[in-house]
């Protein structure tokens, strides 16, 4: 019986036992029997790190721990493998209809290959029950993630690129990316800095005839040459002139060039930023984003224009110096470049020290803006709880680390500097001394010394303003690694690699599978749903029960954990993500309306709207009324929070703007839940006109708001628990029957003590922003 | 809710799921049991609930508990808490993020991989809370009480 599933079980389907399981196995398993699937166990049943493997074959299942123990279940038709988790933990739990049989742990690390094992074992099972033999594992699904593969890609949309690789320590070069552009400004200013360079290294070379050839012979009783002094001196003139000039152009030009480098580097991480998904923003704190972009950016373009172009003088200038010093005299120029060695090597020990002192604080910083963005928009909770003095005892913490962290690095660093121009000093002595036992010994002239005087004087200079590169190079490629960290994120609602674009897309969502997680939590599991064309849906539930995030994952705000969304059967992965919400037109339970008119408000989603259209959207919405009430009508402006708007207010100026784009599936957040029922009624006959021939999903806990609904998905706990409408589910006496008595005892306690509750009672929805963060 | 203790009785069932049977002789099957303060304090506010997320007990203390109903709250905790403490930080891949750290936990070694910074979250009283890419949370009781290379590691993430 079992010789064809062994056929399938040498393709390349069921990947091999890797060591030492294989070898332990192998007394286990009959010569006839083949391994069907396997997953590896990482926790012992205390909950301990240790590794085991449990195998399914065609006829049991066999457990084998780290030290080769065996423990085999024989299948039986009444075996059941569950799989569960809670806390970051999975269970597998084998039982038949009397008593749980064995259970098995793992951390969710495992949990595809644990869910891929459960189904092999259910088809199995259902092969066992049936008497016939298990088929091959099902091609179609992607082997790391249990979701359909899209029919002509081989790469599974949820999976594929979702492995990171730690970025490069040398950041700072990754900015080439940005340089590239303007790699002919980048090519003017180097020529520019080594013409310009070069000709400040002229007038030390000229104190040396002027030594030799004027002051000493006329020392020794000769006259002065007038000729030969007004060359010299008009040779220093012209040399300082020209440095000048060219100094001025080199550093304009690379001005110019790192402003468009730190230009483009905000605007690019901008960019990218915005098109990370809300699980993303979810996780980071606003203030830490804000400092990355603004001020990282802001320091990295300082470090090019200031400490960069300074740096790159300063390298070409010393070699350039150690070329002349060489050529007049090798001998004096290797002493000369003795100390160089020595402080190269005291920058090397410091660097690093320095490194992990900026990067921490950068993220110190990060906390202090962290505190700022939180407590500002938070203003009335902090002064309605008088909490201000603790607040600001928190800032003072933030502050106080800050400190801490500088101080620590400012030990290191105040060292630094004042030994580089001990070393310097002590260089110059060295210089001195063998100086004079060379003029002493006849084979330098006094005029060959004061040159190596002038030129080390400016040498060991540069080399103490160099030694400062190290802190600020640190602290730009700190501010560069911030940057790059945002902009090496890949999205983790991913750009299709092959995108299907939609043509005229008639609003057929399918729902298949599908399994949600958001940090160790299961928030939506096994949802089927199948929303045709036109139809509404409404999403019924307690709040907690995964309707938003249905929602959410139908915006693809986020993506599935596992199973697939297809819109008109199409994967939702595999279409661009800007092309796909182009059709989908988003009404929240909390309006947000951006700082601009009003008009401009409505054509958020379409910005190139005549007056005309949007007109008509604020008529159908109901909102033409009270926006002609207001001072400039439709040029109102509106402020952050669009306040000086009610809350009804907002709301309709908010479907205005879903009903102008004009989209093929709606969706409705908890539209209605922020207002009283008068508004509410408004609202809603705004809703009705927005909802006419669309596919329409609608949440609302108010359940007299789903009367329009062909259908009514019941949630509990992230299932579907009934589907069916009002009539139906009311009748079969279940969960939403429940929730009904429930609302309408509420509605006539209401009804009762009207000032007591003046809106209906909203279990409030975790809504996109009120999701429970991982943090 | 404020019951104490002895007014309802806990049994195991075949399946090794909890069951409950309170004052009114009611039986309640699949009965979870929850630390209210898992990091805080962990053996004050243990609630019982029930299948469908229902509180049917809360007990104060455990020690409030008789001990057969303690020994199956302990065993049941046992197989659901799950929050490793690291003890030591071995290694991590690199100090960039993501990176992979190689750990000592109360469970035994095990290696697992920071996403971000962000993920490293402060608690009260020096303690930090580490999540990593797949959620699992990884407690650090004291950072003081490391050993200076766990520490000097931990400190180029902090």
């Amino acid at each position: 019986m079992l010789t064809n599933t062994m056929a399938t079980a040498d393709t390349a389907s069921t990947p091999l036992l890797p060591e030492p399981w294989h070898t332990h196995l192998q007394s286990a398993l009959a010569p006839d029997e083949s391994i069907e699937a396997w997953l590896t166990l990482d926790l012992d049943d205390t909950l301990r790190f240790s590794d085991s493997v449990l195998v399914l074959t065609g006829r049991q299942l066999i457990a084998c721990a780290t030290d080769g123990q065996i423990a085999a279940w024989p299948l039986d038709a009444a075996f059941e493998l569950h799989a569960h988790d809670h806390a970051g933990v999975g269970s597998l739990t084998l039982q038949n209809e009397t008593a749980r049989q064995a259970i098995w742990r793992f951390t969710l690390t495992q949990n595809p290959a644990a869910l891929r094992f459960c189904r092999r074992f259910d088809q199995i099972l259902d092969a066992l029950r049936e008497g016939r033999e298990a088929g091959p594992v099902p091609a179609v699904l992607c082997a790391q993630c249990h979701a359909p593969l899209p029919p002509d890609e081989d790469d599974c949309p949820a999976c594929s690129g979702s492995i990171d690789q730690p970025p490069s320590t040398w950041t700072l070069f990754r900015l080439w990316r940005f340089a590239k552009p303007y790699k002919g400004q980048l090519l003017i200013g180097f020529l520019l800095t080594l013409a310009a360079t070069g000709a400040t290294l002229v007038p030390p070379y000229l104190t040396m005839p002027l030594m030799d050839n004027v002051l000493i012979p006329y020392q020794n009783g000769q006259q002065i040459d007038t000729s030969l002094v007004v060359l010299y001196l008009g040779g220093l003139l012209a040399s300082a002139v020209v440095a000048w000039g060219l100094g001025w152009m080199r550093t304009y030009i690379l001005a110019l060039f790192s402003e468009r480098i730190g230009a483009d580097l905000r605007t690019t991480t901008y960019d990218h930023l915005l098109r990370q998904s809300l699980e993303y923003f979810g996780n980071k704190r606003t203030g830490d984003l804000m400092a990355r972009i603004s001020s990282e950016t802001d320091r990295i373009c300082v470090f090019l224009s200031l400490h960069a172009l300074d740096f790159a003088t300063d390298v070409l200038m010393i070699i350039m110096t150690a070329i002349i010093l060489a050529s007049i005299n090798p001998w004096l120029a290797l002493v000369t470049l003795v100390p160089l060695p020595f402080i190269a090597w005291l920058i090397h020990l410091v660097r690093d020290r320095l490194r992990t002192g900026f990067d921490k604080t950068g993220r110190v910083w990060g906390e202090i803006t962290s505190v700022l963005a939180d407590t500002i928009p938070g203003i009335r909770v902090v002064k309605a709880f008088a909490q201000e003095k603790r607040e600001s005892e928190r800032f003072r913490e933030a502050n106080r680390v800050n400190l801490e962290a500088n101080d620590k690095l400012n030990r290191v660093w105040s060292v630094f500097s004042p030994t580089v121009a001990l070393l310097t000093e002590v260089g110059l002595l060295v210089v001195w001394a063998f100086g004079i036992w060379q003029v002493a010994n006849n084979d330098i002239t006094v005029g060959v010394l004061t040159a190596f005087l002038a030129y080390i004087g400016r040498f060991y200079g540069r080399l103490d303003s160099m030694s400062r590169i190290v802190s600020v190079t640190q602290k730009a490629a700190a501010g560069a690694k911030r940057v790059f960290d945002i902009l090496d994120h890949a999205s983790s609602v991913p750009e299709p690699t092959n995108p299907i674009h939609l043509k005229g897309v008639k609003g057929q969502i399918t729902l298949a599978n599908v399994g949600f997680r958001y940090g160790n939590r299961a928030v939506l599991r096994d949802v089927d749903l199948v929303i045709q064309p036109g139809e509404m849906v409404g999403l019924v539930g307690h709040s907690g029960s995964g309707k938003s995030t249905l929602v959410n994952l139908m915006c693809r705000f986020y993506d599935v954990s596992e199973g697939a969304i297809r819109i008109d059967g199409v994967d939702v992965r595999s279409v661009p993500v800007g092309e796909y919400r182009k059709h989908i037109g988003l009404v929240l339970q909390e309006p947000f309306l951006f700082f601009g008119t009003i008009a401009e408000n409505i054509a958020y989603g379409k910005p190139e709207a005549t007056r005309d259209e949007i007109v008509a959207a604020a008529r159908a919405a109901h909102a033409h009324e009270f926006i002609l009430r207001l001072p400039q009508g439709y040029d109102s402006l509106v402020g952050e929070r669009g306040q000086g708007l009610s809350g009804g207010e907002r709301q309709r100026i908010s479907i205005a703007r879903a009903l102008l784009i004009d989209p093929k599936i709606l969706i409705l957040d908890e539209a209605t839940s922020s207002v009283d029922t008068e508004t509410e009624k408004e609202i809603q006959k705004a809703l009705d006109n927005l909802v006419r021939g669309r596919t329409t999903i609608a949440i609302a806990h108010r359940l007299s708001t789903l009367r329009k609904a062909n259908r009514l998905v019941v949630m509990d706990r992230g299932r579907i628990v009934e589907e069916g409408d009002h009539d139906t589910l009311i009748e079969r006496g279940g969960f939403y029957w429940r929730l009904y008595e429930a609302q309408q005892r509420q509605v006539e306690g209401e009804a009762l003590t009207p000032s007591l509750t003046p809106s209906m009672p909203n279990a409030h929805t975790a809504g996109v922003d009120a999701e429970p963060t991982l943090k | 809710m404020t019951t104490q203790a002895m007014d309802f009785t806990l049994s195991r069932d075949a399946f090794g799921h909890l069951s409950l049977t309170d004052a009114a002789g009611e039986r309640h099957d699949h009965v979870q049991v929850v630390r209210a303060f898992p990091i805080a304090a962990p053996d004050e506010g243990i609630s019982l609930l029930s299948a469908d997320g229902h509180e049917l007990a809360w007990i104060t203390h455990l020690d409030q508990t008789d001990p057969a109903t303690r020994q199956l709250i302990d065993e049941t905790l046992a197989a659901r808490d799950f929050m490793p403490v690291l003890q030591r930080l071995k290694s991590v891949s690199s100090y960039a993020t993501p990176s992979t750290w190689a750990v000592d936990t109360d469970r035994g070694p095990t290696r697992f991989v920071l996403r971000g910074e962000e993920n490293i979250r402060r608690l009260p009283g020096e303690m930090l809370m580490i999540a990593d890419e797949h959620g699992i949370q990884y407690l650090i009781k004291s950072l003081p009480a490391l050993d200076a290379h766990s520490r000097k590691l931990l400190d180029r993430f902090l």
